[in-house]
């Protein structure tokens, strides 16, 4: 009966206008797969590095101890180590969400962009600021359950304006923050998992879900 | 069918019916926003908004965004009950439908 196919057009018209309107599509599995790569070389660069004298236990020590000519190349490592994975991952997250906007045909920057960036951006502040007074204070130990913690804060914020898949890497970060709370001086390798290996996995779920077709 | 007449005329139109889904899942939302989501010219989105406004299913508010003036657009509470019944009313239609065969 074509009166049934017109009322159902109306509600898809309905749910595809609400969806369009609330929530930010152009996300790309892909971006997630990619900048777990990205984290897990960075990680094993930081683990060559630092070699088996050289573990997360004694970063207080070299922060506030060791002599300045050491420190100073501790420092500079892991922020060149942090700062590479962190460009890498920028700029995939940029390139499939730009490529992903112009196969499905919709714009990268619009209001859903603006609203999902903000939301995810203000836990994602909060922590980073957290994170820096914790490091001014000299509390090293508990910095990586604390970024992943509000991290996964962040994303769960992020989600309401974005895929529901979101919501679920954001409390498995919340999770493996409150874990990592327990295990003092293997911040590395809880790094790792989070940023790394749940990345890869969320992205690629959401990639076999979303984008393959 | 007496449902089929309770259908609003109003949402009719597809635009119409896509302007006030757009606006029950969101607060304010400003007219280029509409435009790109509907991808409609100015002219149509302006009379499909001035037809939802004479019906006063849509609350219109004007401001200056800088030096540019900006109008926003949000659902009233009757553009609620409104489109909350025409809703209903589809959804019961599709199900009537399916009975009957």
């Amino acid at each position: 009966m074509e009166n049934k196919q017109y009322y159902l057009n109306s509600i898809d018209e309905i749910k595809t206008m609400m969806e369009k309107s609330s929530r930010f599509l152009s996300l790309s599995g892909l971006s997630g797969v990619f900048a777990g790569i990205f984290a897990i070389f960075g990680a094993v660069a930081a683990y060559i590095y630092f070699g088996k004298t050289f573990y997360y236990g004694q970063t207080r020590e070299i922060l506030y101890f060791a002599n300045s000519e050491i420190r100073n190349k501790f420092l500079l490592f892991i922020f060149l180590d942090a700062a590479t994975v962190l460009i890498l991952a920028l700029i995939s997250a940029f390139y499939f969400t730009w490529r992903k906007a112009k196969k499905k045909n919709i714009q990268v920057w619009n209001f859903t962009t603006k609203r999902m960036l903000i939301n995810l951006f203000i836990p994602l502040f909060a922590g980073g600021f957290f994170g820096l007074i914790l490091l001014w204070h000299g509390i090293v130990g508990i910095l990586p359950s604390v970024t992943l913690i509000f991290y996964g804060l962040a994303l769960i914020n992020a989600s309401h304006y974005t895929f529901s898949d979101i919501r679920f890497l954001g409390i498995s970060e919340i999770i493996l923050g409150l874990i990592t709370a327990f295990f003092i001086g293997y911040g590395l390798f809880f790094w790792m998992v989070g940023f790394g290996v749940l990345h890869i996995l969320y992205g690629a779920i959401m990639f076999f879900k979303y984008d393959k077709n | 069918m007496n449902i089929i007449a309770k259908l609003n005329r109003l949402f009719e139109s597809r635009y119409r019916l896509g302007i006030m889904s757009i606006l029950m899942v969101n607060d304010w939302v400003d007219f280029l926003e509409l435009k790109e989501l509907l991808e409609l010219s100015d002219g149509n989105l302006a009379s499909h908004l001035k037809a939802l406004e004479i019906a006063q299913y849509i609350d219109i508010r004007k401001q200056f965004v800088g030096k540019k003036p900006n109008t926003s657009y949000r659902v009233s509470d009757l553009g609620k009950i409104v489109f909350s019944e025409h809703f209903e009313n589809l959804k019961l239609l599709i199900e009537n439908q399916e009975n009957s065969k």
